[in-house]
Parts: structure tokens; sequence; C-alpha cells
């Protein structure tokens, strides 16, 4: 059997899923999370948390170390009991069922990989508890071998492998169960960096080819972006976003968001006046004085102060001052400069005397627009690049 | 030495030192072990092929170099041929042999519970709990023996609270019994297989477990599958503690054994000391030595073996 009729061997029925499920009201969500809390003693891990993930996504909890990521991942297995709320999936609910009656499984970020066991024992392992025939289990597991390309490793102890193949194996051993749900605990993290990109497409095809919802824990913003259809951020406890990658970077809710999911420029400003056909507001700078026009999806009255973000790579850093009308300009000096080949990070100290932070493309190989430290230059960039944020 | 490289040279005398050092550290101990037990063990060997005479020593020389030069050499295997033809080695090493294997699976049984459960406790808890185990070894083996020996006794601790209690009217014959010799064994050596049981079961990766459960396995399968077969070498390596000692044991049998339970330990002593054949009691050893050692060159093996 080839790769192909391997994946067709796996594949379930596929019904006929909407591109973005979640902006169709009438979808039904495939993981209900309601009210969802949990507590260790005296500290609350996971606060009310509610999510509502379809079926056939590739769904990733962001978070920083400690944000209750892993523990929201823990309770949807069925290691750790909710203090509060609820889990429903497939229209079950999870409440009264233990770990190794749920239809789902996991990749731990360990890989968890039995080490007494041969690679194909390991995944093997879950369709023997199912008390499945010698026979079906066995070209199960090779339909899998093939599909995850370990054929040739099956007879071999975890140990004998690289952390690569580890990872395939802790892979395999949770797809051949064919679970309504997988759940990846920082799928990339212990890989080196060219292994990683390369595994990141394999994920995300096998997860489209397969249809199965992914549910994806990550600390890595890099990971979570293209990984995802939808990125939920985690802090201390609570979600503080959900949305596509793009919504979440272009348009984070606030500050926290902006920053973990990125780098951006912040600055303080008041409101002068507001538009709310365009969903826009003029804006005046603490600092300087400089109005600039920045999108906001909330209203402010005139007056509030307000945080106004723009990432770094939306700026162009010129020589000659730009013209037009709908930028955003400012003057400044070059005061620290990177190459890092295909861009360079420059940190621009404006004329109100704070460091603006610039990534620009190098789409010259010519040297003339080298700039050097202590280089005047102007900062320009698209005023629909401002985006206004909450504290 | 030459001059013209004296960097060369000062930089190879440190690791010189190094090598020589660790050469002493090891080679103490060795010295030591080399000294005190294999010596002694040689010339055990060597008295085993002697014949008993009433002498001081109570055994004939091996070697003789008088003027029979073609007789030199007076070894016997009469000894050992003598421990294949009386019933009451063969029961001794049988009944020993029977002693320390059922101890030692006791000890299993009574252990392994116990080191999971320190290996799960929360670290405070585990410290203290350890310390638990590791605290009679503060009292004398000897004293803690002959405590029992209060408990067991006619008109000892448990007589008395039984027929106090009414569960009784006449005191149970505890010691002096079998049963009086497993709990003695059983109680002295079950530290020796909590700890190396501890100790592989703490550093067990728990992710494993919540791998099989994630799976599809109930948590008696997950014992079964994962927790007993990675906690192979604590049950070894303790199985090994508890038997091999227990296997030689002379002072519990003595003490709370009856007349009958007569261990190999206590054979080699009535054959030294009670009838004075050293050659034989030097076969008894002998043999004994060879049973011990068996278990350790296969548990050595089996560690040796790629997994």
């Amino acid at each position: 059997m080839n790769r192909e009729d391997s994946i067709k061997a796996q594949q379930q029925t596929k019904p006929y899923v909407a591109a973005t499920p979640w902006l169709d009201p009438k979808a039904k969500p495939f993981i209900q999370i309601k009210g969802l809390s949990k507590q260790f003693n005296d500290f609350l891990a996971v606060d009310n948390v509610t999510l509502d993930i379809y079926k056939g996504e590739l769904f990733t909890i962001l978070g920083g170390s400690g944000c209750g990521k892993s523990t929201l991942l823990r309770m949807l297995a069925g290691f750790e009991t909710p203090s509060e709320g609820q889990i429903i999936i497939d229209g079950v609910d999870m409440a009264s069922i233990p770990a190794y009656d749920r239809p789902i499984n996991m990749m731990f970020q360990s890989y968890a990989v039995f080490p007494h066991m041969t690679v194909e024992q390991n995944i093997g392992y879950g369709l023997k508890k199912d008390k499945l025939g010698k026979a079906e289990i066995a070209t199960r597991v090779k339909d899998m071998l093939e599909l995850v390309q370990l054929s040739e490793l099956a007879k071999r102890k975890p140990h004998h492998l690289s952390g690569g193949q580890r990872q395939r194996v802790a892979l395999a051993r949770a797809l051949i169960k064919q679970p309504k749900v997988l759940l990846l605990d920082e799928p990339l993290a212990a890989l080196d960096k060219k292994l990683r990109e390369q595994t990141q497409f394999e994920l995300m095809n096998l997860q489209y080819e397969l249809g199965i919802t992914f549910v994806v824990v990550t600390h890595d913003q890099e990971e979570a972006m293209t990984l995802s259809d939808r990125v939920a951020v985690m802090d201390a406890g609570k979600f503080v976003q959900t949305g596509t990658p793009t919504q979440v970077y272009e348009s984070p809710n606030n500050c926290f968001v902006a920053d973990f999911f990125g780098t951006i420029n912040l600055f303080n400003a008041t409101v002068i006046s507001t538009d709310t056909t365009t969903k826009t507001l003029r804006a005046e700078l603490e600092t300087t004085g400089t109005q600039l026009t920045a999108s906001s999806e909330a209203e402010f009255a005139i007056g509030t102060e307000v945080i106004i973000g723009v990432r770094p790579e939306k700026i162009i850093v010129s020589q000659q001052r730009p013209e037009g009308d709908h930028l955003t300009i400012t003057k400044g000096a070059v005061e620290d400069l990177a190459y890092y080949g295909n861009r360079s990070l420059y940190k621009v100290r404006s004329q109100s005397g704070r460091i603006i932070q610039v990534s620009a493309q190098n789409y010259q190989r010519s040297e003339a627009l080298a700039l050097e430290w202590d280089d005047k230059v102007y900062l320009s960039w698209d005023s629909s690049c401002n985006v206004v944020l909450s504290e | 030495m030459s001059d013209s490289k004296p960097v060369l040279t000062t930089r190879y005398r440190q690791p010189l030192g190094d090598k020589l050092w660790r050469r002493f550290v090891i080679g103490v101990p060795y010295f030591w072990l080399l000294l005190f037990f294999l010596a002694p063990f040689a010339i055990v060997f060597k008295i085993s092929f002697a014949t008993p005479i009433v002498a001081q020593p109570p055994f004939t020389q091996l070697f003789d170099f008088g003027t029979d030069t073609t007789h030199w050499l007076l070894a016997t295997w009469d000894n050992y041929r003598f421990l294949t033809e009386d019933n009451l080695y063969w029961v001794s090493y049988f009944k020993s042999i029977k002693i320390a294997a059922i101890s030692t699976f006791i000890c299993l049984l009574v252990g392994y519970p116990m080191a999971y459960g320190i290996a799960r406790a929360a670290p405070t808890t585990r410290n203290i709990l350890l310390m638990l185990v590791i605290l009679p070894f503060w009292t004398s083996f000897l004293l803690r023996v002959y405590a029992w020996m209060g408990l067991l006794g006619k008109n000892g601790i448990v007589n008395s609270l039984l027929i106090n209690i009414g569960l009784i009217d006449s005191p149970l014959q505890m010691l002096y019994t079998d049963m009086a010799v497993y709990l003695g064994i059983v109680y002295t050596y079950i530290p020796f297989m909590i700890l190396p049981l501890y100790a592989t079961l703490e550093k067990m990766d728990t992710s494993l477990h919540d791998a099989a459960a994630d799976l599809g396995a109930k948590p008696w399968q997950t014992f079964i599958d994962v927790t007993l077969p990675l906690s192979m070498p604590g049950i070894i390596a303790g199985s090994l503690l508890v038997f091999i000692p227990a296997i030689g044991e002379y002072v519990i049998p003595a003490l709370l054994g009856g007349l009958d339970s007569l261990m190999i330990g206590r054979t080699l002593y009535d054959e030294f000391f009670v009838n004075r054949d050293w050659p034989l009691a030097s076969a008894v050893a002998t043999i004994l030595l060879i049973i011990v050692v068996i278990p350790i060159m296969l548990f050595q093996r089996s560690q040796q073996e790629p997994e």
C-alpha cells in the first residue's frame, strides 16, 4: 500500500466543513467548553473559560508558561478533573468519562513513547487495549507506519530513534485510534529549526487529509501562527483573545496580545475626534503632539487616553520625506541596527526621544541604501496600520 | 625531560597525577575487599578439601612436601561427597532457599505498594516517609529481633492482648515457628526492598502513565503494561538485596525459629562450632556462596543486555 492509499484508509467519510465554521451561526460546535475552571489549592490555573471548537479545525491555545494552557489540555484529555464547568465533545458530556474511555488521543510534549516497547508495539498499543484482533492490529499498524514513514524502524526500540522519529511514533500512536479529537502538547518544541519547519507542514497536511480536529497547545507564537485555523491567546487562566492568526496579529485586543504575538511599537495618545462610519479615530500623541489616524473597532469618547500600536514591519525607513495624505510620518536618527540578511532591524530614536523599532525587508542587493548609525531618517507608515489597544 | 619544551611537560604532568589519584581512590577499597573477603574465602575454599583431625588447627594440610614426592597434594572430595550423601544438608539448603524466596516475595508484595506510595507522595511527605523506612536501622538489629521475641512469646504482648480481649483462651505458639522466622526476615529486610523500588519508581516519567490511560488502558492495565515492566530493575535489585542475606541468615532462625527450622546458616554454625568439622563446614559455605553468586551473575547479565 502506498502513502496515498494509506491516507485514504485512515480517512473517515469526511463531511463538508465550511472553511470558517465559527462565523456560521448555524454551525454546531464539536467541542464545547463551558465555564471551565481548575483550582489547585490556592492557585486558580484555569479561570472560567468558555470556548467552542468546530469539527476539523486546527485550534491553537497560545500562552506563556503557567498561563493554564496545559491544565486546560489535561482537563480535555481527562487527566485533571475540572473544579467547575463542563466539557462536551460531539454532544457527550465528558464529566463522568475517564481518560481511557474518551474519544480523544494526545501527543505528549515529552512524546511519552513507551521505552520498553518497539515502535510497532507502541503504535499498536491503543488498538490492543481496544481488544481488536491480532490481524487487524497488524494491518492498521503497518498502514500507520507507512503514513508516518517509519516502516523500516518498526522493530526498533525508542532509544535508537532520533527526536523527530520519536515524535512521529507518538503521533502515529495517537492517530491510529482515529480519535475525534487529537490533542498536541507543544508538538514541535523539542525539534530543531529545520525539522520543525518540515514537521509543521506535515502536521498541517495530515490534519487536512484525516479531517481530525486538532487542539494544539504552544508557547511559540510562530508555531501558533503558521499551524492554526484559529488561535486563543491565554493569560492567567483566561482567554485574552480568540481569532484567526491574522485577526490576532493585525487587530490585537490589547497590549498583552500585541506584545506576546510579535513585536509592536506602542504610543500613548489622547482621542481628539472619532469617525464611526470608517471606524477610525484621530488622536494626539502625548509626547510630541503629532496627530494621527488609527482604526478602532471599539468606540472611544473624545479625551480618552488610548494606546496606539504599530508593528515594526509596517514602517518604511527613508532618507527623503515621503509624500501622501494617508501616511503617518515622523523623523528620527538611527541609534542601533542589526543586519539579518533577509531583513534589517533598526532602532530609531524619534524627535520625542523614544525608540521606534523598524523591521525592513532588504529588497535590494545594493549597499547604496544601507543606513549607518546616527543617520537622519524619516519613518512613515500607512495610517491604517495604526491600531488602538486597551491596556 | 628536555629543556626546550617546558610547557608541554608541565601540561602533561597534571593528568598523570589525576590518573594516579583515581587509581588510588578505587584501589584502596578493592584492596580492602581482596584482603578481607577474597583471601579469607580462598582459605575457606582450601580447607573444604582437607580432612578433619583432632589437632590445632583441626584439619590436615593441603600440601605435604615430605619424602613422598608423588603425593604432595592431599586434596579430597570427601567433604563435598558427604554433603550429597547426608539428607540433612539438602534439607537445610532447600529450606533456606524456600524461606528466603518466600520472604523475598512477601517483601515485594508489601514493599511495592509502599515504595509506590512514597514515590507519588508530595516531596515533603516523601522525605518523612523515607526517613521512617530507614529509621529501624538506628537500633541494633539484634535488639530488634529480641523485641520480636518479647512480642511473640508465650507470655508476650500479642498473646496477652489476645487473651485479654477474649479472642483466645490459651496462648498461641507463635515464637519458635516458621511464621516467626518469616516475620523476622520480612521485618528486617523490607527496607532493602523498598529503597531500590522507590528509586526506580520515583524517576519514572508520569507522562507514560498518562499516555497509557490516553490510549485506553484502565489503571490496572497501565500498571501491568507500563509501571511493572519499567520498574523491573528495582524489583530485581530489591529482591537480590533481600534474598541473598536471607538465605544465609543465622540470627533470625536461631532466635525466632523452632528446632525444625534448620536453615543452612544454623547447619553451618553447628558443623563449625559444635562438631568442629571445619572442612565440612567450609564445603557447606562454598556451596552456599555458589547458590548466592548465581542469581547475582544472572542479574548482572540482565543489566548488561541492551534494552
